[in-house]
């Protein structure tokens, strides 16, 4: 009986708590969000007609000479149709001594190798979120042959656009430097259709 | 290299700076005169909460709050089709996917089956879950400051108003800035459904959103680690960029930390909490460096550089490392990379914080459990001093050592029983991904992080079965309600006892010595009992990459 | 003087050596019966007594099994299983035999400490009083608490008892060692106690028994000693629950581990899983513990010292606060009359005579000391006049005297008493008393006033000597933590000057028996364990309300029975070698327990890549053994090798050396906890390189 009393005594306690962390403080959030429009919701690039072109956060899948290549993903960036009405994240989750993660680095290798692109580490090993928008400076420079020759670009010109798509650590300390791939892409694209 | 060890040096130094104000602050907070909002609320409930609680009506308290908000917590998580805020038309989930998710988050695990994205609706994102993160953690943090109080030889206090407290004082008004933060970074809040993008090569891409900064805050320093998304901390909108990373993991690390200063503020023992903190501090160091080191020489067999498996290009090797040995030494459990993926060197060092639950450990409980090593070290070596052990000033005797070894015993057998029933039928239950030494430390680690309240996973396991949400939620409820039980009933009793005076006869344990050998003592008592599962799983792995 | 008196008889303390006197304890045929008794202690229902030799006894008999049948729990690819098995089978058998050997010896020990004790009360035939006066012969085993029996010149006294009527030499050498015959007569605090088993060697004495049959000091010393009575202690019991768990964790560790291993193609042998967790479990605390018990109570009986229980014993080795009597413990018994100073501008040789004349009665060695000094200053004989009586001493009056018939009253005693007694008869103070009472305090001496009717006529000082070597030991006391107190009946300035001189943290000067409790109380209301030695029956709420009461042997029989221990040669210092050993018992423990738990490491790393060489472990196997197989058994014989080479060190007790616990515990961790990683390293790999080309 005791504890059934305590129970109560709890829930109405809980109900004040709740108020507080699962009502008041949610909203005060999304109030501020309101105030901060493009954060809170996704960060979204659009077109000039209003075409959401995707997230400055969230990495795109690239396949075209024409594009910088961003890193594999074992979730295709959610572009799988399939999942369209949710969006997904993933990652592969194969242990460094699966032979599958040999294989499938081997293959990527060997695709890489195919278009003149030296493999580096993060070209070869998938992200963690599936939606990793960077890829390492090394990585973009390493992909520079291949865009300039399938855009007709002078390298430099390519250069400064890496380095200006590149987020920079925390600090110029925490972390490391990504280059955010779509907003390079996004780059070229207005540089050359 | 070297960026990267400064960068985890740097992260350390700013906790290491922090902890000791918000602990002082903390030991301020639970032991000062109400506020007058929350003297109302106590009135709600019509419960005098000045009165201090015994162990037992403390622990009845804590048990019987958790079972209510439980039950009503899965109530409405099975109706949560029928609840608002369902942009993208989720269902209800399975009864045994309900029971383990309700089950991981009123523990403080924050383990999940599920994938945010298409299971849990927004309603229950914010109303159930939302809740949980901070009930979860109060609930810990109060029994923490309980737990010190009676070692201290104070009465324990009361569960309702440490509870209150935990959320009004410390978890709320920090958790506000730190997700005001994140939001300014771009971690979304808003309740609109998934953005549909068409990418720049015509594909249509699902961009999932929702109200993730102020979930994302407390997730993090509730020690909770529950993500919005199924990736967790690893996916842009819960984490971006490397300012939000940073404030992530000195999130993780701050109350854990500061609850050693605050037991030194409490017990009028300043010195020893510095002694304590250098310890486990060391024990950490140690930890992040196996890791670092694992992660930093990468596989050369597969690719040059750093092992990238699974990790973002923003976060790198070093601090990848970093969080995955803060995520299961403080048994937060949200991830920035995979776990799964991680070397065989930083698995060894992810699975012994897991094993060893105080290197910082669970928001409160973790620093119970340090003072409960503590005590088994002021036992054995207050007899080789040939005193009858005390602490404190306070004998340890049958009883406290009763508690004290069930405590220790609780892991080992919700942890490896279950794990050998799960490798005993790999085909039918495990669900192993991948192959090898990997399979076993995929199976111990799932065992050991629900034990353990952490809820970081190899996730690579098939999880999502009958089996292994009925067993880790057992692994789950008994590594929680077990331990608080025990150090609820061994505070109480410590609380009752008459100190005794400290001479030069009294073995000092706020010493370089005492410190050194309990942190000795820690690591044998935890090694010695996960050794040949971990000479199955992660050594072995390791010397088969060699 | 009754308390002065019985404090006078004390014999202070001599050099230890000496003080070891116990009857002579014979070993011979110890060992041979221990080893016997080893095999007897296989007997299943007495090794579930030891919950971590149970498992292994229990892994005995599996591998047992699994040498008739090698494959009984599914075959194994070894074709040497039953060879490895066997000899794994038969090295458990040799560990669960080991410890059981140490326990057998340990109780051997205690056997013959026991049997030297019962030597001393060989059963007699007593002669008891009916009520109606006459005599019976009774065996003096079946005298109940009570009875009065009678006992003359030659007797053997048939227990302990309290003596009602006559006046007798007896021959307490069979207990105490000391050979000169002590007086026994009623009513005194002192002398009126007798123990069973000492011999009246004149007259005749009437004693009423005190103790029944078997309950005696020493019949319970005989039960402690002998491990019959042996219950464990709280301490014993939470180190034995620690073991337990330990034991369980490793038991669990070991039994989840045949399905990890076959998942990863590796199947371990059930033998060498069972070789892995005896390797593992405390077996080397768990098969010395009860040894090390016994033997601490054995190493009190050798002191001389009859303890009620293990626990009083340990409860020493935590006390904080030590009250001693000054006299007899911190200063010689013997306090001597130096010197006569007179007051009031008397003469210094009627100073004399007039304490003289206090003393005519006065039979303690001070008062005798008094007349010979008196003696010596004057050559005119003092008869003791006709029809004088004297006038003993009590603590409430604080002095003594002569009455003469013509009123006339002589007395002496402390300063202030005779002080009100001048005054009560009329007279005045001198005026130059005070300066001679703080001149003979200020020397560390006792004042005596003395006085005829109103008139004081001067001082006299006592002279007490500190003990030799009383300092150090109290220095050695301090480093360990414990704060002496002297308890004493002298004033404030005397005490000060003896406690400064001997050393001790405080005092208490001018003492009552309700100071003491009072000062025990105050002492334990600050969460302190107080000690305290004590004699009168005064003494016996003191000792009952003391964590740890020692009664002298020379004390009441209230004392003793208020006290948790006795010291059977009344030598108040002896406290310290209690407390010795209390703390022994305790570093022993421990100090082996952190050994078994360190020794794991070793085993580990020689058992765990023996285990699973096959799937690529062998980089941890640091030793560099010769083969799993040799592996496995050199961990194990270690592991029931060390048990008999521990057995001395259980036995004797780790060494405790008087420094504080933050030193003690350096010195330990340094050589029980690191010596104890590195040790079987080193032992395993020497095994190995023994066993190695045998085992191949």
């Amino acid at each position: 009986m005791d504890f059934l009393r305590e129970m109560g005594r709890s829930l109405r306690l809980s109900a004040a708590l709740w108020l507080l962390t699962a009502v008041i403080y949610p909203v005060i959030l999304l109030l501020a969000g309101a105030a901060l429009p493009f954060q809170a919701n996704g960060s979204l690039l659009t077109t000039d007609q209003g075409q959401v072109l995707g997230s400055a956060l969230i990495g795109q899948p690239f396949t075209s000479d024409r594009y910088f290549w961003p890193r594999p993903s074992a979730i295709a960036y959610s572009t799988d149709p399939q999942v369209a009405k949710t969006g997904i994240s993933g990652a592969s989750n194969l242990a460094p001594s699966n032979p599958a993660l040999a294989e499938r680095i081997a293959t990527e290798k060997q695709r890489l190798q195919q278009t003149g692109t030296q493999p580096t580490g993060d070209l070869l090993y998938s992200s963690g979120s599936g939606l990793d928008p960077h890829i390492s400076p090394a990585s973009a420079i390493a992909q520079l042959d291949r865009v300039t020759r399938a855009r007709q670009l002078a390298p430099d010109q390519l250069r400064s656009l890496i380095d200006q798509a590149t987020d920079r650590p925390f600090l110029n300390l925490f972390g490391e430097p990504g280059v955010n791939v779509l907003k390079l892409n996004l780059a070229l694209d207005r540089l050359n259709r | 290299m070297l960026s990267g060890w400064l960068q985890i040096a740097l992260t350390l130094l700013i906790v290491g700076a922090i902890a000791p104000f918000l602990g002082r602050y903390m030991a301020r907070a639970f032991q000062g005169p109400d506020w007058l909002p929350e003297r109302w609320l106590y009135r709600q409930i019509r419960h005098r909460t000045d009165e201090p609680m015994t162990g037992g009506q403390y622990l009845r308290a804590v048990l019987a709050s958790n079972l209510a908000i439980g039950l009503v917590g899965l109530g409405a998580f099975w109706l949560q089709d029928r609840l608002p805020l369902n942009p993208t038309g989720l269902g209800a989930p399975n009864w045994d996917l309900a029971v383990h998710t309700i089950a991981s988050f009123l523990t403080n695990t924050d383990q999940q089956h599920y994938s945010g994205e298409t299971a849990i609706t927004y309603g229950s994102q914010v109303g159930i879950l939302g809740y949980l993160l901070f009930f979860s953690a109060a609930t810990g943090l109060a029994v923490g400051i309980a737990f010190i109080r009676g070692l201290s030889g104070q009465p324990l206090g009361n569960f309702y108003r440490d509870l209150t407290r935990s959320i009004t004082r410390v978890l709320l008004p920090l958790s506000l800035p730190i997700a005001l933060l994140l939001l300014l970074n771009g971690v979304p809040e808003t309740l609109a459904g998934p953005a549909i993008a068409s990418t720049l090569e015509g594909a249509t891409q699902a961009i999932a959103r929702g109200p993730v900064a102020h979930f994302e805050a407390i997730k993090q320093l509730g020690e909770n680690g529950g993500g919005f998304f199924a990736i967790n901390s690893a996916h842009p909108f819960e984490n971006p960029n490397n300012f939000t990373n940073s404030l992530e993991i000195v999130a993780m690390l701050a109350i854990p930390t500061s609850l050693i200063f605050t037991y030194g503020e409490i017990s009028q023992n300043r010195r020893q909490a510095w002694w304590l903190f250098g310890l486990v501090g060391s024990i950490f160091l140690g930890l992040v460096a196996l890791s670092a080191i694992a992660e930093w020489q990468g596989n050369p067999t597969l690719a040059p550089g750093p092992n990238l498996e699974g990790k973002e290009q923003r976060f790198g090797w070093a601090q990848t490392a970093l969080w995955a040995v803060t995520t299961t030494a403080t048994m937060c459990g949200a991830v920035n990379g995979m776990h799964d993926s991680l070397m065989p060197g930083s698995g060894l060092a992810t699975l012994l914080g897991l094993f060893l639950q105080m290197v910082w450990g669970g928001q409160g409980t973790g620093t119970a459990y340090l003072y409960v090593f503590l005590i088994l070290t002021v036992f054995l070596t207050g007899l080789m001093v040939g005193r009858t052990p005390e602490f404190l000033g306070r004998k340890i005797e049958k009883r406290e050592i009763i508690l004290a070894s069930a405590i220790l015993l609780v892991h080992p057998v919700f942890v490896l029983i279950p794990g050998a029933i799960a490798l005993a039928f790999p085909e039918q239950l495990a669900g192993i991904s991948n192959p090898g030494f990997h399979g076993v430390s995929q199976v111990i680690y799932e065992y050991a992080s629900a034990a353990a309240n952490n809820g970081s996973g190899f996730e690579g396991l098939g999880d999502g079965t009958l089996w292994w949400n009925l067993s880790a939620t057992v692994s789950m409820l008994a590594g929680r309600y077990l331990p608080i039980a025990a150090l609820l009933l061994l505070a109480d009793g410590m609380a009752q006892k008459q100190p005794a005076p400290a001479t030069s006869g009294t073995l000092r344990t706020d010493t370089f010595l005492f410190t050194t050998v309990t942190g000795v003592t820690i690591l044998i008592l935890g090694l010695l009992t996960f050794f040949p599962v971990l000479a199955l799983g992660p050594i072995a792995e390791g010397f088969a990459l060699r | 003087m009754n308390n002065l008196a019985k404090k006078m008889r004390r014999t202070p303390g001599g050099p230890r050596s000496q003080r070891r006197h116990t009857p002579k304890v014979s070993h011979q045929g110890l060992y041979g019966r221990a080893v016997q008794q080893a095999f007897w202690k296989l007997d299943p229902r007495q090794a579930v007594h030891n919950p971590v030799m149970f498992v292994v006894w229990l892994g005995t008999v599996v591998t047992l099994l699994l040498t008739i049948a090698p494959d009984l729990f599914g075959s194994l690819a070894d074709p040497n299983a039953r060879t490895v098995n066997g000899a794994i089978a038969l090295i458990l058998l040799a560990t669960v035999w080991f410890a059981n050997l140490a326990e057998a010896i340990a109780e051997g020990r205690g056997k013959a400490q026991a049997d030297a004790l019962r030597a001393t009360k060989a059963d007699t035939i007593a002669r008891r009083l009916l009520p109606d006066g006459s005599e019976e012969a009774v065996a003096a085993s079946r005298l109940q608490r009570g009875d009065r029996v009678r006992v003359s010149a030659g007797d053997m006294i048939p227990a302990d008892g309290e003596v009602l009527a006559g006046v007798a030499s007896v021959d307490e050498s069979a207990i105490t060692g000391e050979s000169a015959p002590v007086l026994k007569e009623p009513g005194s605090d002192t002398a009126s106690s007798v123990t069973g088993g000492t011999r009246i060697v004149s007259d005749e004495l009437t004693i009423r028994v005190t103790a029944d049959p078997g309950q005696g000091f020493i019949d319970r010393m005989i039960a402690l000693v002998e491990g019959a009575e042996r219950r464990k202690t709280p301490n014993e019991i939470a180190l034995t629950v620690l073991l337990a768990v330990l034991t369980q964790v490793f038991l669990l560790a070991i039994a989840t581990l045949p399905p990890v291993a076959a998942y990863v193609q590796s199947p371990a042998s059930i033998a060498i899983l069972i070789a892995l967790l005896v390797a593992l479990i405390p077996t080397t605390i768990g098969g010395l513990l009860s040894a090390i018990g016994i033997a601490g109570m054995d190493r009190v009986a050798q002191f001389n010292v009859i303890a009620t229980s293990g626990r009083a014993v340990e409860a020493c080795g935590d006390i904080n606060t030590l009250l001693l009597d000054k006299t007899g413990t911190i200063t010689l018994g013997n306090r001597l009359a130096e010197q006569f100073i007179p007051v009031g501008g008397h003469p210094i040789d009627t100073v004399a005579r007039v304490a003289w004349a206090a003393s005519w009665f006065d039979q303690t060695p001070e008062g005798k000391s008094i007349v010979r000094l008196a003696e010596k200053l004057s050559d005119r004989p003092h008869p003791t006049p006709e029809g004088a009586t004297g006038l003993d001493f009590s603590a409430r009056t604080r002095m003594s005297g002569t009455d003469l018939p013509d009123g006339t009253e002589f007395r002496k005693g402390a300063v202030d008493a005779i002080k009100g007694f001048a005054r009560s008869r009329g007279g005045s103070i001198p005026a130059d008393l005070d300066a001679a009472f703080e001149q003979v305090s200020r020397l560390g001496g006792t004042p005596l006033a003395v006085c005829e009717n109103d008139q004081i006529y001067g001082v006299i000082y006592l002279k007490d000597m500190i003990k030799p070597g009383i300092r150090e030991r109290f220095d050695q006391l301090r480093r360990m933590g414990i704060r002496t107190v002297m308890l004493t009946g002298d004033n404030r300035i005397t005490a000060e000057v003896i406690a400064r001189e001997a050393g001790v943290d405080d005092f208490i000067a001018e003492a009552t028996p309700e100071d003491k409790i009072a000062a025990i109380q105050r002492e334990q209301a600050q969460g302190k364990l107080v000690a305290m030695t004590g004699d009168g029956t005064n003494d016996a709420p003191a000792l009952a309300q003391a964590n740890v009461g020692v009664a002298m042997n020379s004390g009441t029989q209230a004392a003793k029975e208020a006290a948790n221990m006795v010291d059977l040669d009344s030598d108040p210092t002896k406290l310290i070698d209690i407390v010795t050993i209390g703390k022994q018992l305790l570093m022993t423990r421990g100090a082996l327990t952190t050994f078994s738990i360190a020794n794991d490491v070793a085993k580990y790393f020689a058992i765990i890549p023996a285990l699973f060489a096959s799937i690529g472990l062998g980089p941890l196997n640091v030793m560099g053994l010769t083969s799993p197989n040799s592996a496995v058994l050199s961990a194990l014989i270690y592991n029931a090798l060390i048990i008999p080479a521990l057995v001395p060190l259980a036995l004797r007790g780790v060494a405790f050396r008087p420094l504080s616990a933050d030193r003690l515990l350096q010195r330990n961790i340094l050589v029980y906890g690191l010596g104890g990683t590195i040790a079987p390293f080193i032992a395993i790999k020497a095994i190995d390189l023994a066993i190695g080309p045998l085992v191949g």
